[in-house]
Order: structure tokens, then sequence, then C-alpha cells
């Protein structure tokens, strides 16, 4: 009874996380299951490995996967880029025009989705710009920067400046600073953000659904067969693009670990540390 | 480097991703308000601007109804979120010691499949005849005749589900950010747990919580997906009936004067409650003087 009363939020915990999963374990349960239109029914009827094997059997899948992940690829670079500049110069630089700046980087953050893609729409509809990959781009590389932006931004917050000090006391010009230290250092929170925007692109349905004519994501494919039955294949990829997730995540905490050991040249007993989805944790000095 | 180059520096840095905002984000807005003033029909040769403030008689008059649902359901879901988050944060911050990662893991990892699939994975949970609701009308929550899917008991929860991590990590990022230390000094003055509880971890909490309230309640308003897949004919949101004035009925100054309006009503929801929550009205004063 007494180890229950101490351990009750962790088993609350436990309960909550598990809650969270459980859309994730029915989809990945249910690309094991069989059945015989290849249409998912979600009724159980047997394991079956054969939508694994051919998991690639599906064409108009395997299209809109691929437009989904160009579309994110391409997106994530230039939001990544974007974004980490404009932390870059919130964090270091006062400057007039910040309180201005601040604002317009949270603003697209508060605004619901919908009503992001009328606007754009409604821009793209005035000006006769045919809808397709390139305004999908366009408007995912906006609703990403915001998130890029709170992402690098809460990592350079906590960030130590004594090693860029020596850097160019050792003569290093700021821009060979910036290139063998600053980034290095800056590179976990920059990946993370970068994971992020990916998701983030890769997840989203309101606005491409307005502003994508004809092309077709993954999302919106799966939104036009829904009514008429989705192929089994497409559990499979979303659970394998979980599993990518998965490692990907595991590789920016390592990274981020190798960084933490750079920056423990010098006897700092506090590093600032990022978890998964970017939130950083300052040193206590800092606070 | 000269002095002037050093002062231009942030704008150079800033420049691309505020040119980006500007164009696609700002600019946009503006069109929008212009597009809710146009009047026509795309068969007519398309949209003329013509200041035509009837597009908002029009798009309240019919879907009053939606716009207020909309925001009781975004309303029950951010207070259902919060109730399920904040011990959850709590937990993962003070708690959980070497499991913190996997735990923060499991917190974002929905976000990496398909926002869409999942919803579509709690449809099947909550059809009629499956296992869960099964075991909801065993427990005496869902009526032995009743249904889940199709009700606005569906669409609450699935917004809540799909909106709790936004809810969960501003509150994890504040109370990870607390001095363990200033609980301990509260019960060193002989304060009770739950005590310390309400005079020092909420309130250093607050401002976690305010960003996670924001941060679930303004995207729910707007949601439509939800309504689309877990309601019935019932329980359309506003989201719904501006998507359908859109790609079904094509009528685009009415689709934009009623995002308008939305998002109007949505500041005004907002700027009320940071007035509530900012004033310290149920945070006490400790609020004030940090």
């Amino acid at each position: 009874m007494r180890w229950l009363r101490r351990n009750a939020l962790l088993l609350y915990a436990a309960v909550a996380v598990a809650y969270m999963l459980v859309p994730i374990f029915v989809i990945a349960l249910f690309s094991f299951d069989q059945t015989s239109s290849n249409k998912l029914d979600y009724r159980w009827s047997g394991f079956t490995l054969d939508f694994w094997k051919d998991a690639f059997a599906d064409e108009a899948v395997n299209e809109a996967m691929i437009t989904s992940i160009q579309l994110a690829a391409l997106s994530t670079i230039v939001a990544t880029v974007l974004g980490t500049l404009m932390a870059l110069a919130l964090v270091r630089h006062k400057f007039r025009g910040r309180g201005v700046s601040n604002l317009l980087i949270v603003l697209p953050m508060a605004t619901p989705e919908i009503v992001i893609g009328a606007a754009l729409l409604s821009m793209f509809l005035i000006y006769g710009i045919g809808l397709g990959f390139t305004t999908l781009f366009i408007a995912h590389v906006m609703f990403s920067i915001s998130f890029v932006v709170v992402v690098v931004r809460s990592r350079l917050i906590g960030f130590d400046r004594s090693l860029e000090e020596a850097a160019a006391d050792l003569g290093a010009r700021p821009l060979t600073t910036f290139r063998t230290i600053t980034l290095p250092l800056l590179a976990p929170g920059i990946l993370a953000a970068a994971l992020l925007a990916f998701a983030l692109s890769i997840d989203d349905f309101v606005i491409s659904n307005i502003n994508s004519g004809t092309t077709e994501t993954f999302p919106l494919y799966i939104f036009g067969v829904s009514l008429r039955g989705i192929p089994v294949q497409v559990n499979v990829l979303a659970t394998m693009l979980f599993l990518v997730a998965v490692v990907c995540i595991a590789l920016v905490l390592w990274q981020q670990r190798q960084a933490e050991r750079m920056a423990a040249v010098r006897p700092d007993p506090e590093p600032a540390t990022t978890a998964p989805g970017g939130l950083v944790r300052a040193p206590a000095a800092t606070r | 480097m000269s002095a002037l180059r050093r002062r231009l520096v942030p704008y150079g840095l800033l420049l691309p991703g505020t040119v980006w905002l500007l164009l696609f984000f700002a600019v946009p807005m503006y069109f929008m308000g212009e597009m809710a003033l146009r009047s026509g029909s795309l068969d007519t040769g398309g949209f003329t601007f013509s200041w035509e403030w009837g597009n908002f008689d029009e798009a309240l008059s019919g879907s009053e109804e939606q716009l207020l649902r909309s925001f009781v359901y975004a309303g029950l879901a951010s207070l259902f979120a919060l109730l399920i988050a904040y011990p959850l944060a709590y937990a993962i911050a003070l708690r959980a010691g070497r499991w913190k990662l996997l735990l923060l893991f499991a917190v974002v990892a929905p976000f990496f499949t398909t926002y869409l699939i999942r919803t579509i994975a709690w449809k099947t949970i909550l059809a009629d005849a499956s296992p869960a609701v099964d075991v909801l009308k065993f427990l005496q929550i869902v009526p032995e005749d009743g249904r889940v899917l199709a009700t606005g008991g569906a669409v609450v929860a699935g917004l809540t589900y799909n909106f709790l991590p936004f809810m969960i990590l501003p509150i994890y990022a504040s109370l990870e950010r607390m001095d363990v230390r200033l609980i301990e000094s509260a019960k060193d003055l002989y304060a009770s747990s739950a005590q310390a509880f309400w005079r020092v971890t909420l309130p250093i909490s607050a401002p976690g919580i305010v960003a996670g309230v924001l941060l679930t309640f303004i995207p729910a308003v707007g949601d439509y997906v939800n309504a689309l897949l877990l309601g019935g004919t019932g329980q359309t949101m506003v989201g719904n009936v501006i998507q359908s004035l859109y790609l079904q009925q094509r009528d685009y100054p009415e689709a934009a004067a009623l995002s308008f309006v939305m998002m109007l009503a949505i500041l005004a929801v907002v700027l009320v409650y940071l007035r509530l929550a900012g004033t310290g009205a149920f945070m006490g004063d400790e609020e004030e003087s940090r």
C-alpha cells in the first residue's frame, strides 16, 4: 500500500503514456492483419506478413509517399536555414524591431491551420497562382519556420560562449569561429528543429488540403481513399515512418551527447541539455 | 568589421525568414480580408472587390451554432488535456529519473504517425462493435444501447488526444526549469505537501499552463478533422463549414469572411483568458512578484 502511494504518480504516467500510444499500436497491429480485399477493415482475421513483403506494391500509396517525403525534405531544409538565422539574430543581437520580429514568429503558431490555409489560398487565387507542389512548398516552409526558431533559440539561450571567445582570442576570424565552434555545438538543436519541421510537414493535412490543387501528399491520399477503403500498405508505410523517426531521434540524442562531451572540455557541472522535441533545460546559473 | 556592418548583421540574419513570413503569412491575411469583401461567383468570371459586407452576415447567419460548438468543444478539450497533462508532465519532469527521455519520446511519438491515420485509428477503436466500447458499457460510462462514435463526446475525446502533446510539452518545460529546492524549503517552513504544491509548484508552472492551454485551444477551435471523422452530422464545427465553403461550394468570399470572424472570436477569447490568467486571478500574488 505504501509502495502504491509512493509510486502512484509514476503509475499514472505509465497509463497516460500507454493511452498516447494506443493509436500507434492499433496502426502497427493492423499492418499484420489478413484481409481478403487488401483494404483495412480493422477486424482481426489472422496474422500475415504479406503486406510487409509487398509494402511497396500499391503504386498510388508510393507516389503520395514520395511526394510527401520530397516536400518535407525541401521545406525542412529551407525552413531550418531561415529559422536558424532568425534565432541567431534574436538571441545574439540587440536591435530595433525585436518585438515585431517576435510577434511575427509567434503569430503563425497561434493561428488555426484552416485560417493560415484560407489566407494563402486567397492570395494565390487573387494573383492567379496555380495550386500544386510549389504552393505546398511555400506553405510548409511558412508554418515550419516559427517552430524551428523556437527550438534553436532555446538551445542558444543556454549556450556557453567561452569557447567562442577562446577561439577569437587565439586569432580565429568570426566565420572560422562560427564554423568550427558555434555550428558543431548548435548542431543538436538544429537537428531537433529539422526533425520537428519534417514531422510537421509530413503530418500536415488541413493547410495542404486547400492549397494542393491536384498534387497528392500522403495525408491527402489517405483522406481521398478513406471512404472507398484504405490499402493495408498505408499502415505498413505509416509504421515504417514511425520506426525511421525512432532511429532519427536516437541519432539526435547520440549527437547531442557528443556535443556535450565537446563542451565539457571546460569543467562545467551543468551543461544545457536538449530533450526530444527540442525542449531545452538551461543551466541553473542562468535563471 | 566596421561598426555599421556590425549593426547590420542582425538584420541580415533576420531578412530571409522575415520576408518569407511577411509574404506568406502577413500579406495573405490581408488578402483574406480583401477576399471577404468581394462579390460575384466562379461561373460569372470570378470575384471582384466591392466592399461586400453582406458576406459577413451571410457567413454568420448559417453557422452561429457551429461557431459556438467549436468554442465549447475546444474549451472542454483544453480542460481535459490539462487534467491529463499536468500530472504526466509533473511525473516526467520531477519523478521519472532515468525513464525521463523514454517518457518524453513517448509523448512526442504520435507526431510521427500521420494525424489523419491516428484519427482514423481512433474511429476504429470507438466504433460500435469494438472491445473498447464494450468495456465502457460494462463500466456504465456508456449506456447499454448507446454509442460513442458520432457523438460530441467522441469529437472532444479526439481533440483532447490530438492536441495533448502541445499541452504536455510547455508544462513539462516550466516544471523542468523549476528549482526543486524551493519545494524543500517550503516544507522546511512547515508547509504540507499540498500547500507546497498550491503555493510554490503551481504558480511556478503557471506560464507553462497558459502556453499549453493556448497551444491546445486555438488549433482545436479551427479543427475539422475530428468532427469529420469522429462526429456525426450534429457535431460539425466551424472548421467544417469553412472547408466545405472553400472546397465544395467554392464560395471563397463567404469562406474568407467566416475565417475572419472565427479569428476575431478566438482573439477575443484569448485576450480575456490572458487577462484572467495574467493578473494572477487564480494563481495568487506570487506570479506577480517574480
